[in-house]
């Protein structure tokens, strides 16, 4: 999956990203309000996302509960907030890392046992699924009521992240790009190889000497604890949190469903499949509110997720470079790229 | 799929009839607490055996296939909704509609595996899982543009039949559910261990390649096991359709209640998967009884991490996974 990617040049990369978010900065700039928080959206899973894909797409660890550490990031930010006033930049950290400890908690429970593959990703749907029924249960966190933050004044205050839906999308811009250029450093740091290692292949990268069972308990702690910062941020432009609505499976299949169109593994695969699937998700559902049908927006998902899968099982992202370098290559350089492929087939 | 996550989700057996029930319990004193106690656990049985027969259809794919069916939870819903407009239309005992579900959802699922699944069956656990998940949305849409979001209270007398054995009063509908499905249960598994098929699916879940090289059929097998697993959950689906307010928002509990099913009894096993479903039955009521109806929607998912937690391949879990 990574290899196709990491074979343009790094300096190529780097313009490029820059160049993606100075165009998207852009678009926050003069598009109106309801573009922006559309894109808001998109950009804030496009975050989530990025934890998703370093914890399938490179630590090789299939979650389905992601909105467990979701809800716990946003459920901890309106909490200290709404209650007790406290800004949510303590929230963000404090939601980071409790969810970090309780990513790190299921990891350590069910690798000890080496419990792995199907029975990991059930647990961590399980575990979502028991915090949602718990907290729409608990008087203290608002239950099924939810928790409402006060409504934005609309002047822009850094230190309590308040402000209106342009800042807001700022706020996700930053986040989108700290995520794939996070995912780029770590994919390329010694961690980034080791955990793909881990992925290809756990028996050989433990037999190389790699601790995978830490490894496991790193990746998915980060990856947990990174939500948990996007749940947080989530909970603030949405205004108002519920359990069913921030630590459902819909939030689950959200965050997964960029990662797994866009390119799994790869730093831009997430961003860019946020950016085709979320918005669909939305003209759908509106589609679907305006002749009074609902469901067409969960047919689109489906239909998407599984013709990604059936067409392009690496995701549109590696579609698009292989693309891009076979237009690129003169027609030398490709046969002589090819023939490197054949030979390292054949060593 | 955000929208949907707001609707009701109710515990698929928290109906309001049995709960009126144990408001209203028959006796008094001591005598009632037993007597309570006792219906409870006499629903959770029978309400368990249900249970086994939609995790056995879980089990019998995975067993055979390796591919855990995310969409499990719809296809009981589809169940649910044959038995609806079948006893709603003819107005047919309820056996008659569940053989109706198990016709349509064998071919359904038949046709499913040779069209779509197939081609993912040797792809990794990971893109399996995907496929599925956009399966169980992609079915979840069409049942809610199909029959709408509101709930369909069932049309059928027999939700209100009760019959009353010395302390025990239990629904009829309960009743006949839980035989058909202990009779299907026994006579699925006698099929799979003395016929012709029973034996070269078996082969197929012990060794693909070898099944393969001794000339089996291995596509076929896989269609047909993923028919006989569909049919599993549309015949449960139509049994408790006139215990349960027919709607789409169930199929979520059923996937998930499925899972923890088969997981307590271990993924692949026959014996487990009934283990499994009479032990979250009682538990179900049980809790139900001693907490709040909130626990008892969140108990199964407790019970699930304490086994995998302690017992990580469940009572009788396949080796391998």
């Amino acid at each position: 999956m990574q290899k196709k990617f990491d074979q343009t040049s790094d300096p190529k990369r780097w313009g490029a990203g820059v160049l993606v978010f100075a165009i998207l900065a852009m678009v926050g700039s003069i598009s109106n309000a309801y573009i922006i928080s559309l894109l808001t959206v998109v950009l804030l899973f496009a975050f989530m996302g990025q934890s998703w894909n370093l914890m399938l797409g490179i630590g090789g660890q299939l979650s389905i509960g992601h909105a467990l550490f979701v809800g716990i990031g946003a459920y901890s930010v309106a909490i200290l907030n709404i209650k007790y006033g406290i800004t949510p930049w303590i929230g963000l950290i404090l939601g980071a890392a409790i969810a970090g400890l309780i990513g790190a908690v299921l990891a350590w429970l069910s690798f000890r046992f080496e419990v792995r593959g199907i029975y990991f990703a059930l647990l961590t749907i399980a575990a979502a699924e028991f915090a949602r029924i718990m907290f729409g249960g608990w008087d203290y966190v608002g239950g099924m009521q939810g928790l409402f933050f006060q409504a934005p004044t609309g002047s822009m205050d850094l230190a309590m992240l308040r402000g209106d839906t342009r800042f807001y999308y700022f706020v996700a811009l930053t986040l989108a790009a700290i995520g794939v250029a996070g995912t780029e450093m770590i994919s390329r740091s010694y961690l980034g190889y080791v955990w793909r290692a881990m992925r290809d292949d756990d028996d050989a990268a433990r037999a190389l000497g790699v601790q995978t069972f830490r490894h496991k308990i790193l990746v998915i702690s980060i990856s947990a604890a990174t939500a948990a910062i996007g749940g947080g941020v989530l909970g603030l432009v949405q205004g108002a949190i519920f359990p069913d609505s921030i630590m459902g499976m819909g939030i689950s299949v959200d965050v997964l469903i960029g990662p797994v169109v866009g390119g799994l593994g790869t730093a831009f695969g997430p961003l860019v499949g946020s950016m085709a699937a979320i918005p669909l998700h939305h003209a759908m559902g509106a589609l679907g509110d305006s002749f009074g049908i609902p469901g067409l927006n969960s047919i689109a998902y489906g239909a998407v997720l599984i013709l990604v899968v059936w067409f392009l099982p690496d995701g549109i992202w590696p579609a698009v470079v292989r693309l891009y370098g076979a237009i690129q290559l003169p027609a030398r350089v490709r046969i002589s790229k090819l023939q490197e492929v054949e030979n390292d087939r054949a060593a | 799929m955000s929208g949907n996550a707001s609707a009701v989700r109710g515990a698929p057996s928290s109906t309001k009839r049995s709960r009126c029930k144990l408001l209203h319990p028959p006796a008094s004193g001591g005598v009632l607490m037993l007597s309570l106690w006792l219906n409870v656990l006499a629903s959770g049985v029978l309400i368990g055996l249900v249970y086994g027969l939609v995790a056995l259809g879980l089990t019998i794919i995975f067993g055979v296939m390796r591919v855990v069916n995310f969409a499990h939870g719809e296809m009981v819903v589809f169940g649910v909704y044959i038995g609806y407009w079948t006893v709603r239309i003819w107005d047919i005992p309820i056996i008659a509609a569940a053989a109706i579900a198990a016709v349509i959802m064998f071919l359904f699922g038949y046709l499913l595996e040779a069209l779509v699944v197939k081609r993912f069956v040797n792809r990794p656990h990971h893109y399996q899982f995907i496929v599925f998940i956009g399966l169980s949305l992609l079915f979840s849409g069409v049942l809610l543009v199909s029959f709408g979001p509101d709930p369909r209270p069932t049309a059928s007398q027999l939700s209100f039949q009760t019959v009353a054995v010395g302390p025990l009063t239990l629904d009829w509908a309960r009743i006949q559910a839980a035989l058909t499905a202990g009779v299907l249960i026994a006579a699925l598994s006698a099929y799979l261990k003395y016929s012709a098929f029973g034996r070269s699916l078996r082969a197929a879940a012990n060794n693909r390649l070898g099944g393969l090289v001794v000339g089996l059929n291995i596509p076929r097998v896989y269609a047909v096991t993923f028919g006989i697993g569909s049919a599993c959950a549309g015949v449960a689906g139509a049994l408790i359709s006139p215990l349960f307010d027919a709607q789409p928002y169930l199929a979520v509990d059923f996937t998930l209640l499925a899972f923890v099913t088969v997981i307590v009894g271990g993924l692949g096993s026959f014996g487990g998967a009934l283990l499994g479903g009479l032990t979250i039955g009682v538990a179900e009521a049980v809790a139900a009884l001693m907490f709040t109806p909130s626990m008892k929607t969140a108990l199964p998912y407790a019970l699930l991490i304490i086994i995998l937690i302690l017992r990580p391949r469940g009572f009788f879990g396949a080796k391998e996974v």
